[in-house]
């Protein structure tokens, strides 16, 4: 709007020293250091591939990423469905709708905090919160943090708990879908889920995929609740990425190593962005007059 | 009412002797019962864990795990006084405090900056406008991981180890792009001709910035400091790899201590301290949920 160039410049300057200090440099240096042997004590020497090579036999690390993808893989559908879900039934003029949203948003404002994953291990632990509700129907006290299948699943569904933010958007996105829409369906004599499934669902598909990229890459980096629910454990089974690269750096002081695991990290993560965002033109429809979200 | 419907009796009448009108008002209202019901089942489910802490924090240790009651039968305070009190030399205000040491600057920062760069982005003609444009969006995707040990390195460099410095420093750059690309969105759907009659008048841009767009974009900066304080509070990451010094812990790393030092079994003591912990962030959501909804739908948010 504003001819003046140099003043806008000015305006973003922050931004660009910021970007250029503390992402750019030490996003091409964390390459740099991944070709190094460095263990803050000794000045880091230059080591080639080796990280990279070493990588390539490195147990933990397959385990470690099989386990992070697992993890997106499991935790996301479950999220968004459930999202869209309780969106769906929220999205009528019923009495006492704000309550209810307020109610759903609260875990997702408090779920990644310490004093959650505390209480998501009193639950889970073995005499814990959920083995003595089962015990009322006289189920076996089930070891949930030391069974690789249910450690996973315990992890997975604090994640899955704080669906209230992708929840919210959904709702927002659903209250804007115009009402003629369905009232032409109804005249055709389309059934409720065809209405969803045919009209609802491509409508909303852009806020879907927001949805879809927001909470897969923060699903990648998920640090906070493996750390301190199960340690990563038991047998590696929670071991997520994100852990081996925190532990790796800063537990072992091997800090080359632990650059090499965070830019394999990267391109994973970036190759995953890419296909989805290509994927995006065969299912994600962006209607004419961009009116919307 | 009456305005609404000027002849209920007729209107009852046809109700009558109109089977399938009356048929459709039924399936409406079982189908409101079965909301009702989905929506209750599911709060409860996901809610009862909270409500379970919060009492759990009043339960004598023994008691915890043996009822699932919410109500104490043996109601007591050792927790929250032995929580307290904390295994080490300091309190658990004190940790509390070290949090607002720099979740405060944190906030205030984010805000300043990412204003004045939004402004920068929305209202200027800038050089390479869509390539920093780009960055912004490609920061917000950025796995931080691969920034977390150069920054480490860089941040050990300047002798900022064992501060909250690094937790906040970054903030003033307005390096969080989500934040920067929120408030774009919504200067974008702001008018300008206030902002151009103002010009006309003789205002320069930083009086433009001050005096009319701040204003305008009150209710979009009380979103940003708003998520950028749970965010903060929430943080563990950053704390864990840049404070040693327990006198320095925020309440986070205290949680992390108490519950390894007792191995999980002092749970009233370390549950009371979770509900302490939360009860700041469920407090400020209470007060200004309309901000967080409003926040997450006009930019999207993560979380």
């Amino acid at each position: 709007m504003y001819e003046n160039k140099r003043l806008g410049l000015l305006y973003i300057s922050p931004y660009i020293i910021g970007l250029l200090v503390f992402t750019a440099f030490p996003f091409l240096s964390s390459l740099i250091i991944s070709f190094t042997d460095y263990d803050l004590i000794n000045p880091p020497e230059y080591i080639g591939l080796d990280n990279y090579r070493y990588m390539m036999d490195d147990d933990t690390f397959y385990q470690s990423m099989g386990v992070t993808f697992a993890y997106v893989f499991l935790t996301i559908p479950l999220k968004l469905a459930f999202a869209l879900f309780i969106a769906f039934v929220l999205n009528f003029k019923l009495r006492g709708i704000k309550f209810f949203r307020t109610a759903y948003y609260i875990p997702s404002i408090l779920g990644s905090s310490v004093a959650i994953a505390v209480l998501w291990r009193a639950i889970f632990s073995l005499d814990g919160l959920l083995n003595s509700f089962l015990s009322v129907f006289g189920i076996e006290a089930i070891s949930w943090l030391g069974e690789p299948v249910f450690a996973m699943f315990s992890v997975t569904l604090l994640r899955v708990w704080q669906f209230g933010s992708a929840m919210v958007i959904f709702l927002a996105a659903l209250q804007s879908v115009p009402q003629s829409q369905y009232e032409a369906a109804m005249i055709d004599g389309a059934s409720k889920w065809q209405m969803f499934t045919k009209i609802t669902v491509p409508l909303i598909t852009p806020v879907i995929f927001f949805n879809f990229i927001m909470q897969t890459t923060q699903a990648f980096q998920e640090f906070t609740a493996p750390y301190v629910i199960t340690g990563g454990g038991p047998a590696k089974s929670t071991y997520l990425f994100s852990l081996y690269i925190y532990e790796t750096a800063f537990k072992y002081f091997d800090l080359g190593y632990g650059s090499a695991l965070a830019w394999v990290l990267f391109v994973a993560v970036a190759i995953f962005t890419a296909i989805s965002f290509k994927s995006s033109k065969y299912w994600v429809f962006y209607s004419g007059d961009k009116g919307g979200k | 009412m009456n305005k609404v419907f000027p002849n209920k009796a007729a209107l009852s009448a046809d109700l009558k002797n109109n089977p399938t009108l009356r048929a459709e008002i039924r399936k409406q209202r079982v189908g409101a019962s079965i909301r009702y019901i989905i929506l209750l089942f599911f709060g409860l489910v996901m809610l009862y864990p909270l409500f379970w802490m919060f009492s759990a924090a009043f339960k004598p240790n023994h008691e915890i795990f043996s009822s699932l009651s919410l109500w104490p039968k043996e109601f007591s305070l050792d927790g929250f006084i032995n929580g307290w009190n904390t295994g080490t030399e300091y309190t658990f205000g004190r940790f509390f405090l070290n949090t607002l040491y720099y979740v405060v600057p944190k906030v205030i920062l984010t805000v300043i900056s990412s204003v004045i760069v939004a402004y920068g982005f929305a209202r200027f003609d800038i050089p390479f406008k869509k390539f920093w444009f780009v960055t912004l969006v490609a920061t917000i995707l950025l796995p931080t991981s691969v920034l977390l040990i150069p920054q480490y390195l860089m941040f050990r460099e300047m002798g900022m180890l064992d501060s909250y410095l690094p937790l906040y420093l970054p903030m003033a750059f307005a390096t969080q792009g989500f934040f920067v690309f929120m408030l774009i969105q919504f200067l974008r759907g702001l008018p300008t001709d206030m902002e151009e009659a103002a010009q006309i008048d003789g205002c320069n841009s930083y009086q433009l910035l001050w005096y009319i767009v701040v204003p305008m974009l009150k209710p979009a900066i009380i979103s940003v400091a708003l998520f950028q304080f749970m965010w903060s509070v929430n943080d563990f990451l950053g704390p864990l790899i840049y404070i040693s010094s327990v006198e320095k812990y925020p309440i986070a790393l205290a949680l992390k201590l108490s519950i390894d030092v007792t191995e999980g079994t002092q749970w009233n003591e370390i549950l009371a301290m979770a509900s302490i912990a939360i009860v700041p962030s469920i407090v400020v959501f209470l007060i200004a949920q309309n901000y967080f909804v409003e926040g997450i739908s006009s930019g999207g948010v993560k979380g």
